[in-house]
């Protein structure tokens, strides 16, 4: 309490009094010279003023003097800043903003300050802009110090924290002020502080600024040095090879450089006289051997260089040491800068885990949707449908055309989705009564003859929707993502089709178990004729089973085309991970083609990691693993027992 | 005494008759003696379609003879087709490099003559090394053997890998397609050493032959396809004929029954499967020259369900079957997309034959399935029961 009281009665006795003694002025005519012509040194102390004085009109001040805007006038000797329109130059007051007009610069001196002083005047405009009462130019004066980072800025930065309004802004400043406190801190203990406070650190940026205080540089030596902060000796051989060493030594100088075959080949070609080099034909300078043979006759005569022997060069690598060496000196700050980087990486690599855990889940469950409705009609039924495909593509652009009359996303979505089921079920029960219930006996066949439909399907959606990719645009509150860490983030879409996954998962259970229909499609599946003598209508039932999956491919197409373009080949690039996933799972149960497209997906991920340069590799090697797979269980994961399993 | 089997299937004789006649007719006609009638780059289009011819009953026998529907025999096909063409692409390729060689001061080490060959050849794809696959690219005889020795081995093992599992019907069909698409995948990556996307190409130039014209160089390629054709065509036909015939045929209609009879059916389906495999890239191996590029798309899995498509419209189970399918198709399917048939002016609209022709194949084919599930060769029964 006492504090406080004094401090305000401080402020009142000072305050005025500094108002009243200072302007911008005054500071500058002080400096008259520093101002006119600033050296890198003197200007430190002018703008030590300038910033010491809090002045707002500093601000702008500087600015002007960074663009070489202000003018000395030199009757009086004051200031200006001078603004050239139509051949006139207008004079503002530096510190009232009153303009005279003079005609033209006649008894004005420019001040011109060097590139150097210009950038000690844009660091002093950083601490300006970082009180800034804007926030937007504070936020960039911060985004400005990130981009380029610098000894000089470490201090207005710890000092502008304190004031720091903006919470959110306040995090970024200390944090900034953190990593520029581990690159520039002024004393081991600060720095070392700053790095343990790292740790917990996922982003890039800090990774980064670790890796930074951890560069090294290759070093050679004919010993190693006792006073250098060394990070690894390194052993010919394994950390580097023999050819590598020589090259090191060569441009550290300690040791001739190799003569190269192009450099050979030059020279040969240089010396030929009369058909003759060092007295080897030209026409039997086709190998190697005989070329080198004619170089050392060439350097025998003292014409060229002589070649570097490969024992010299075994013995010039032998009596070096090769080394890295940090750039920082101080081993102390290395090893914690070490120890946070190890703590980091190992919580990156966790948190890249969970990242890759949910991708995978994601691209399963989007692989589960596509199979789904083939698992259905495949495995009730047993027929192989090669246009599910284009069930998917029929339902991705049946989103795409409500999308054209239905302007609102989120209302086209909903729309879009019992459509396209209603739309794909009408198409599935259509084929089923058309083609495929007069080739129940012929499942090649039928796979063949599917086969036709969906290059016939492909080929119209081609001729009427063009050849281009249509978007199916997600609505907005679908669009972005739910970011957990600098690391792990999942966008909303992947959340959505896993949750539509996991809807259908639970619906078609239910149809299957719960409801009459399930029990005639599972009383089908086991014996037709069976159930045909109890009543029901095979015939029915199987229409309705392949209305349904047909009718749940739309469903996937929806959902695929807002993850995905939607083209008339995007069909084609389903089926066979599809049928894979089928095959895989299992034919004939749910939790089959859940189990099939969840190996699929994670296996298809996992190799992805692995071999993250290369997708298409990922994928031969994905199928190459389903292709044993299936040697060892023919049937898939899992698979059906007693008779339903004998064909 | 039986009689010789071609004396039991007349079929053959005729076969081989026809396909003697057309190839002298064509000869005669194409550009070579003068006549010009063919042009060199329609001669080129049917010996092409010979190739498919060949490879095509490779398909009838595995599928409408042994019953496995594989979908993925165009891979055996490109296979042939990769292995012939880097010997074309290395050996052209190091004529070039050669030649180039010969304006230097001294003679290239064999060093300096590979470097820059990998340069011209890989350098497409960012690389100059060679990669092992072409350890034996420079080896006219070895590559010939590739052309054989890597679609049998690929078949071998991939089909003692299925049967042994007793994997059949859609299953085998998907698992066949899979390996297409793998390797197709796998030849898409520039990294594949078979330079990527972007393929073989520059094999119709005869590496040997700089100086013939491309007219002589079609009719021989002609020629040899229609000697392969016939040669094939009187292979297959002799397989199926025989004892050995029966238990394929058998295989195909009832596996189970087969097997309880004590054949060991799973060697006669890898030894269908491995022999097509191989008969397929020599198709490949013949086709590829003529056509002058190949690309992974070429084995894409789609390629070797159309094969299925050829087998199914022109008659399973039949050998001129598969020849009258695959040659129809192919030749209808290149006028039509080729913009020789003529638009149809519906007055609303107009329909263009580029865009539909697939449109119409995929109906047709459906229609064919369901009736006709004999195929163009089954027209042939009628003629027959008519004499009769």
């Amino acid at each position: 309490m006492l504090r406080l009281l004094s401090l305000a009665l401080s402020l009142c006795l000072i305050l005025p009094a500094s108002l009243q003694a200072q302007t911008l002025q005054d500071i500058l005519q002080t400096h008259q010279d520093e101002v006119l012509s600033p050296g890198r040194q003197s200007v430190g102390v002018v703008l030590d003023d300038l910033v010491a004085s809090g002045l707002p009109q500093a601000l702008p001040f500087l600015e002007a003097w960074r663009d070489r805007e202000i003018v000395r006038r030199d009757s009086d000797g004051l200031f200006f800043r001078a603004v050239e329109v139509d051949d006139a130059i207008t004079l503002e007051d530096l510190d009232t903003g009153t303009t005279t007009t003079v005609a033209n610069d006649d008894g004005l001196t420019e001040a011109r300050p060097n590139g150097g002083v210009r950038r000690a005047i844009g660091d002093a405009l950083v601490q300006f802009q970082l009180s800034d009462p804007d926030i937007t130019k504070r936020q960039a004066a911060v985004d400005a110090i990130a981009r380029s980072m610098d000894a000089s800025q470490l201090g207005p930065l710890q000092a502008s924290i304190a004031d720091e309004p903006d919470p959110a802004l306040r995090e970024t400043k200390a944090r900034l002020a953190g990593m520029l406190a581990v690159l520039f801190g002024e004393t081991q203990d600060a720095r070392i502080t700053a790095i343990a406070g790292m740790a917990d650190d996922l982003s890039v940026d800090v990774r980064a600024v670790l890796n930074t205080v951890l560069s090294t540089r290759p070093q050679v030596a004919q010993s190693v040095p006792d006073d250098a902060n060394i990070a690894q000796v390194l052993t010919i051989g394994a950390d580097l090879n023999a050819q590598d060493a020589y090259d090191r030594l060569v441009v550290a100088e300690l040791a001739p450089a190799l003569v190269t075959k192009a450099q050979i080949r030059d020279a040969l070609v240089a010396n030929i006289a009369g058909g003759m080099v060092g007295g080897v034909a030209v026409r039997s300078l086709n190998t190697d051997a005989a070329r080198a043979a004619a170089y050392d006759a060439l350097a025998a005569a003292g014409l060229v260089a002589p070649r570097v022997t490969p024992e010299a060069q075994e013995a010039a690598i032998a009596a070096h040491v090769f080394y890295l060496q940090y750039d920082e000196p101080d081993p102390v700050i290395t090893d914690a800068a070490q120890r946070a980087l190890a703590a980091v990486e190992t919580r990156v690599a966790v948190s890249q885990g969970i990242d890759l855990g949910l991708d995978a889940l994601s691209l399963a469950s989007i692989y589960f949707l596509a199979a789904i409705g083939l698992a259905i009609t495949f495995g009730v039924m047993g027929v192989i449908n090669m246009a599910h495909g284009e069930f998917i593509m029929m339902g991705a652009y049946t989103g795409f055309v409500v999308q054209q009359f239905v302007p609102d996303y989120t209302l086209s979505i909903i729309i879009a989705l019992p459509l396209a089921f209603a739309i794909t079920f009408g198409a599935g029960v259509a084929m089923e009564r058309l083609v495929i219930r007069h080739l129940y006996h012929r499942p090649l066949e039928t796979l063949l003859a599917t086969f036709g439909i969906s290059i016939a399907l492909q080929q119209l959606a081609k001729n009427i929707f063009g050849t281009q990719a249509r978007p199916l645009t997600s609505p907005e509150w679908l669009s972005g993502a739910l970011v957990f860490n600098d690391v792990i983030a999942i966008s909303y879409i992947r959340i959505a089709i896993f949750v539509l996954a996991l809807l259908f998962l639970g619906l078609i259970l239910f149809v299957l178990k719960r409801t009459r229909l399930g029990l005639e499609v599972r009383a089908v599946t086991q014996n037709p004729g069976m159930a045909a003598s109890m009543g029901i209508n095979p015939d029915k039932i199987n229409m309705l089973t392949f209305g349904l999956g047909s009718g749940i491919a739309g469903i996937a197409g929806v959902a695929i085309g807002l993850y995905a373009k939607v083209t008339s080949e995007m069909g084609a690039d389903y089926i066979v991970q599809s049928f894979m996933t089928v095959v895989v799972g299992g034919v004939g149960n749910v939790w089959g083609t859940l189990a099939g497209a969840s190996l699929i997906g994670f296996l298809q991920k996992g190799i992805e990691w692995l071999n993250p340069s290369n997708t298409l590799a990922a994928q031969t090697y994905m199928i190459l693993f389903i292709i044993l797979f299936i040697q060892f269980r023919p049937k898939g994961i899992v698979a059906l027992k007693g008779r339903a399993a004998a064909d | 005494m039986r009689k010789s089997f071609l004396a039991e299937n007349p079929s053959v004789l005729w076969f081989i008759a026809i396909l003697a006649v057309f190839t002298i007719v064509v000869t005669l006609l194409s550009e070579v003696t003068g006549v010009d009638l063919i042009s060199t780059s329609f001669v080129k289009t049917l010996g092409k379609t010979l190739c498919l011819c060949l490879v095509a009953i490779a398909m009838d026998v595995v599928w409408g003879y042994c019953g496995i529907l594989s979908l993925g025999h165009f891979a055996f096909f490109g296979i042939g087709g990769y292995a012939v063409g880097m010997w074309l692409m290395y050996a052209r390729t190091e004529g070039i490099v050669i030649e180039s060689f010969a304006g230097q001061p001294i003679p290239p080490t064999p060093q300096e003559v590979s470097d820059a060959i990998g340069n011209q050849i890989f350098g497409v794809v960012g690389s100059s090394e060679f990669p092992w696959i072409w350890g034996f690219a420079d080896s006219l005889l070895l590559q010939l053997l590739m052309v054989v020795l890597v679609p049998g081995l690929l078949a071998l093992v991939f089909g003692w890998l299925a049967f042994r599992s007793r994997v059949t019907g859609v299953y085998l069909s998907i698992l066949t397609q899979a390996m297409t698409l793998a390797l197709a995948l796998y030849l898409f990556q520039n990294d594949s050493g078979l330079r990527g996307n972007n393929g073989l190409s520059g094999l119709q130039n005869i590496p040997g032959f700089e100086d013939a014209s491309q007219a002589s160089i079609s009719v021989v390629f002609f020629i040899a396809s229609a000697v392969a054709l016939a040669a094939g065509y009187v292979f297959f036909a002799w397989i199926v004929s025989g004892k050995m015939g029966s238990v394929i045929k058998g295989i195909r209609d009832n596996e189970a029954r087969v097997r309880f009879l004590g054949y060991h059916v799973e060697s006669y389906k890898l030894f269908v499967f491995t022999t097509t495999a191989v008969v397929a890239g020599i198709a490949g191996a013949l086709y590829y020259p003529q056509a002058g590029i190949i690309n992974p798309g070429e084995i894409a899995p789609i390629a070797s369900i159309y094969l299925a498509v050829w087998v199914a419209i022109g008659g399973r189970g039949r050998l001129y079957g598969a020849v009258i399918g695959a040659a129809f198709v192919s030749l209808l399917s290149s006028w039509f997309t080729g913009g020789g048939a003529p638009n149809i002016n519906l007055g609303f609209y107009v329909i263009q034959w580029t865009d539909w022709w697939l449109v119409l194949l995929g109906f047709s084919f459906v229609a064919v399935t369901l009736f006709f599930p004999k195929g163009i060769g089954g027209l042939f029964d009628l003629l027959v029961r008519k004499q009769s």
